[in-house]
């Protein structure tokens, strides 16, 4: 049934899919063969046996559906306040050129698109940049809420070289970590490139006293799976992944991205104080407390001690208070209120009803009808019923979280009071 | 904001997308009746369309009970009305927000709900985001364009259903790098609007003469984003960032969060009042059955 569908589908993309490949990314034919080496991966037989490129649309879509499914199943509580530390393996194992150029430069990519989509994410919360070099852990950055001072740190030192040491990384954070307010959830991310650890005690008792200060490790490796990587994952609550090449890593990373789901015991519920800075007039001059320059426009004031400040959210240099703004907060929302996945509209009952179904996307306007007014696959709201094509069905779960047309409707009580 | 390098061409092309409030409750009130306003909306689309043959306009009306699309440039017959006097834009146009009027009225009539709300800038958001995921934005830059007349803040609340939905509209846009440009028509101003046009880059304005609503239209919201850059366009007069905390709906510029739900507060509680987490203790086994579990 599935399977049909998609082979369906298959047949109605395929020539938007050659032309998209044709003018692809702008390289001649013979240069995207070497651009990227796994060509004969993306291509895919079709019923009479020719070759043709693998249908990214359904493909794709197939896998978000994967993606929603896992994410509803697990609607619970979720950690909004994260203190992360990203570790990065630079011993000499991550110079190997299997991920071309090589390893530490897929590796410092996909951090720098980490560190801005997790700040996108989850604005309230913290990250911290530590590297392991010759055995011995450096903390490149403390633990700091503004992505361009991070990537800008993490740039400049990618040397690598020597061995690599988990129980020395695990030591530092843990130092760092303990200091944290009991309110943050603590996490650590090791993206480990060795298919070694070299350790100068016992790791065990390391894994037994994060497993007691609470704090998340997961690792994502890019050799092999190592026993150890997953016993420490499994002993405190992580997770652990191998990746198997570039976009592989990248969609492990960028999981990482989303609050995990929070465990009651794991941080304890607090009020935090915060301040509420309003954004100066454009043409007032002051000097901020943070670069110590005079500056005109912009710039918020911290309202307890009238500091003036360059950029939310952060913390007042004068009184320590945290400022961020109201968006901030509201950045966090959808994870609290998720939109609830949308049904597929079943096939039997679209060649049956399909004159009576709605003929265009209710979000874009676009036709659902295909080729020879042969119905598309759609989904639709399981609430207000209306359909939608599967572009906006991605579009509205993956970065909108709001449903056009729930919210084109007047609601009789407020969403909040209804739902809880 | 950065215009397109790839073509040349790209730089002036725009897709526009207009979301009017034909709110009723609002336009009876108003000192600018809504058929003047409409013909300073209609000059300014098409002043819009023959500013570049290639450019575009979507108009979504935003009404009390629902929103919808009443013109699309791209799909505009070239047909005016029989007696040939009226252009096609006004014709399709004006013929597409009829119907959705009476349609609004209709809802409005069997909706029970009394009482004076603001319009659906929420759903219009939604679907103007989802409409411009069809365009190629290599070749045009879109941008959006609220002409409001009133907008009620009504806190910036997770408790106010709008709000969590407006604010992950503007983010999206934000994220697809598409400004929001408001026209807001009202006596204060709003700060919703305020903060949409800032986080996505765009411009608010708050006209002071309603009679030159046009002029003020065409030499702000006209310009194309490549265009403006070169210009001096509004700037903001400081946007309120403050928030209003749950409890007692005030705004404050100081206040407490509840770490698990982001609630704000005025003062310190013991138990939040959204998800009911305890303050300062373990959490018993009553709360980790989180009330946010849906």
């Amino acid at each position: 049934m599935n399977n049909g569908e998609e082979r369906r589908l298959n047949g109605e993309a395929e020539e938007d899919d050659d032309e998209d490949e044709g003018n692809g990314r702008g390289l001649e034919a013979w240069e995207r063969t070497y651009a990227d080496e796994r060509s004969w991966e993306s291509l895919q037989e079709d019923e009479s046996g020719r070759l043709r490129p693998i249908d990214n649309k359904a493909l794709y879509h197939a896998q978000y559906r994967r993606r929603l499914r896992t994410a509803s199943a697990t609607r619970i509580q979720k950690g909004l306040i994260r203190y992360l530390f990203v570790v990065i393996d630079l011993s000499k194992a991550a110079a190997e050129m299997d991920f071309r150029p090589s390893r530490r430069a897929v590796v410092a990519k996909h951090v720098e698109v980490f560190i801005r989509e997790f700040f996108d994410q989850n604005p309230l919360s913290q990250i911290g940049l530590v590297t392991i070099k010759d055995g011995v852990t450096n903390c490149l950055t403390d633990l700091g809420g503004s992505p361009e001072s991070h990537v800008k740190a993490l740039m400049g030192k990618l040397e690598c070289s020597g061995e690599s040491s988990i129980q020395n990384a695990l030591d530092l954070v843990h130092g760092y970590l303990n200091q944290i307010p009991s309110y943050g959830h603590r996490e650590v991310l090791i993206l480990y490139s060795a298919l070694s650890t070299c350790d100068p005690g016992d790791i065990m008792e390391t894994i037994q006293t994060c497993k007691k200060s609470k704090i998340r490790c997961s690792v994502i490796g890019l050799s092999a799976e190592i026993f150890i990587c997953k016993h420490l994952c499994q002993e405190t609550g992580g997770s652990y992944s191998v990746a198997l090449d570039e976009s592989h890593f990248k969609e492990l990373i960028l999981e990482h991205a989303p609050p995990p789901p929070a465990i009651a015991e794991f941080a304890i519920a607090n009020l935090i104080k915060m301040g509420f800075p309003q954004r100066a007039a454009e043409s007032s001059i002051a000097i901020c407390s943070c670069h110590k320059e005079a500056k005109a426009g912009g710039g918020y004031t911290c309202p307890r001690c009238k500091a003036r400040v360059c950029e939310l959210p952060t913390e007042c240099r004068t009184c320590g208070l945290t400022l961020i703004s109201s968006p901030h907060l509201a950045r966090s929302y959808h994870h609290l209120f998720p939109i609830v996945p949308f049904d597929e509209v079943s096939l039997s009952l679209l060649n049956d009803l399909y004159r009576k179904l709605p003929r265009a996307c209710f979000g874009c306007q676009q036709t659902l009808l295909g080729a020879g007014n042969k119905p598309c696959p759609r989904v639709s709201c399981p609430k207000c019923k209306q359909h939608f094509c599967l572009d906006c069905d991605i579009y509205i779960h993956e970065s909108l979280h709001n449903c056009p047309g729930c919210e084109s409707a007047r609601h009789s009580k407020p969403v909040a009071a209804t739902e809880e | 904001m950065a215009p397109a390098p790839s073509k040349l061409y790209a730089d002036d092309v725009s897709l526009l997308m207009v979301l009017l409030d034909t709110n009723p409750l609002f336009w009876t009130s108003s000192y600018l009746p809504f058929s003047n306003f409409l013909s300073h909306v209609l000059s300014f689309l098409n002043s819009i369309l023959l500013l570049n043959q290639l450019n575009q306009v979507v108009v979504i009306a935003t009404g009390y009970n629902h929103c919808d699309y009443v013109f699309d440039s791209s799909l505009a017959t070239n047909q005016g009305s029989e007696n040939g006097r009226m252009p096609a834009l006004c014709y399709d146009l004006l013929q597409k927000l009829e119907e959705f009027l009476v349609k609004d009225e209709q809802l409005h009539k069997e909706g029970s709900e009394k009482g004076l709300a603001s319009s659906l800038l929420s759903g219009s958001l939604s679907m103007a985001l989802c409409c411009i995921l069809f365009y190629d934005l290599d070749i045009c830059t879109a941008s959006l364009c609220l002409i409001f007349r009133r907008f009620f803040d009504q806190g910036h609340s997770i408790h106010n259903p709008g709000y969590v939905a407006i604010m992950n509209s503007i983010f999206s846009a934000q994220r697809s790098m598409v400004p929001i440009d408001s026209c807001y028509i009202g006596s204060n101003n709003s700060a919703f609007l305020q903060q949409a046009s800032y986080i996505t880059g765009g411009v608010y304005l708050k006209p002071q003469q309603l009679d030159g609503l046009f002029q003020y239209l065409s030499t702000v919201f006209a310009t194309d984003l490549h265009s403006r850059t070169f210009l001096q366009l509004p700037k903001s007069v400081g946007v309120d960032f403050r928030a209003s905390c749950f409890c007692h709906k005030k705004t404050i510029d100081m206040g407490y969060i509840c770490s698990v739900c982001l609630s704000i507060f005025c003062k310190h509680h013991k138990k939040c009042s959204t998800c009911g987490s305890v303050f300062g203790q373990a959490q018993s086994d009553n709360e980790s059955a989180s009330n946010l579990k849906r």
